[in-house]
């Protein structure tokens, strides 16, 4: 009766862990790059996200590229807000840092702005597949 | 700090990290991850050459 117990209660127990990480996983990799997946064991696969995403996001400030605030101004300006807060806490860090004020005078620091915004955009991509090897659908 | 990269540089730095996390996310084990990240990285590069020389035969 015990084993019967067990049996059913270890898949209902997994289900539940499953629900759980597929909210966390791709959370904690939105707010911290590779993390939704080095949660999940997934440590090569973490560890060379978090590496891409930060040279990516630290490349673009090095050249001097324009981190977006808020805005409701051009949809440009608002697109590259949304590319850049997909870097989770990079960004919150460079905004409260005052970091990426731009340079109009440098044809690298464009490049750089564009670093920034695809670094949050490759960290959304990520996200979701810490969330799909969450539920399941990736191994 | 600043960084110095010539244009050549930055769009090889680019193509080496947006093909690293497509290679990743895109394919489920990891020897298909390692030839769709190869496959995304010279994509990138041949593009990269195409677009520079189709600039340099407008430009001439």
């Amino acid at each position: 009766m015990a084993n019967a117990q067990n049996t059913t209660a270890l898949p209902a127990k997994r289900a539940t862990e499953t629900g759980s990480m597929s909210y966390i996983a791709p959370l904690a990799g939105w707010l911290l790059p590779g993390l939704g997946h080095l949660i999940q064991r997934r440590y090569v696969r973490g560890v060379l996200i978090m590496l891409s995403v930060f040279t990516m996001f630290f490349a673009g400030l090095g050249m001097q590229g324009k981190v977006y605030a808020f805005n409701t101004g051009d949809l440009l300006d608002i697109l590259g807000f949304v590319g850049d807060i997909g870097a989770g806490a990079l960004y919150f860090i460079a905004r409260a840092m005052d970091w990426g004020g731009g340079n109009i005078h440098r044809a690298l620091a464009d490049y750089g702005t564009k670093y920034i915004v695809v670094a949050g955009l490759l960290n959304v991509i990520a996200a979701v597949d810490a969330h799909h090897i969450a539920i399941g659908k990736k191994q | 700090m600043t960084f110095e990269l010539s244009h050549f540089s930055a769009a090889l730095l680019f193509a080496v990290c947006a093909s690293t996390v497509f290679g990743i996310t895109q394919r489920n084990n990891p020897r298909d991850m390692v030839r769709y990240g190869a496959y995304c990285f010279s994509l990138f590069i041949a593009g990269v050459i195409i677009a520079s020389w189709v600039m340099w035969f407008i430009k001439h």
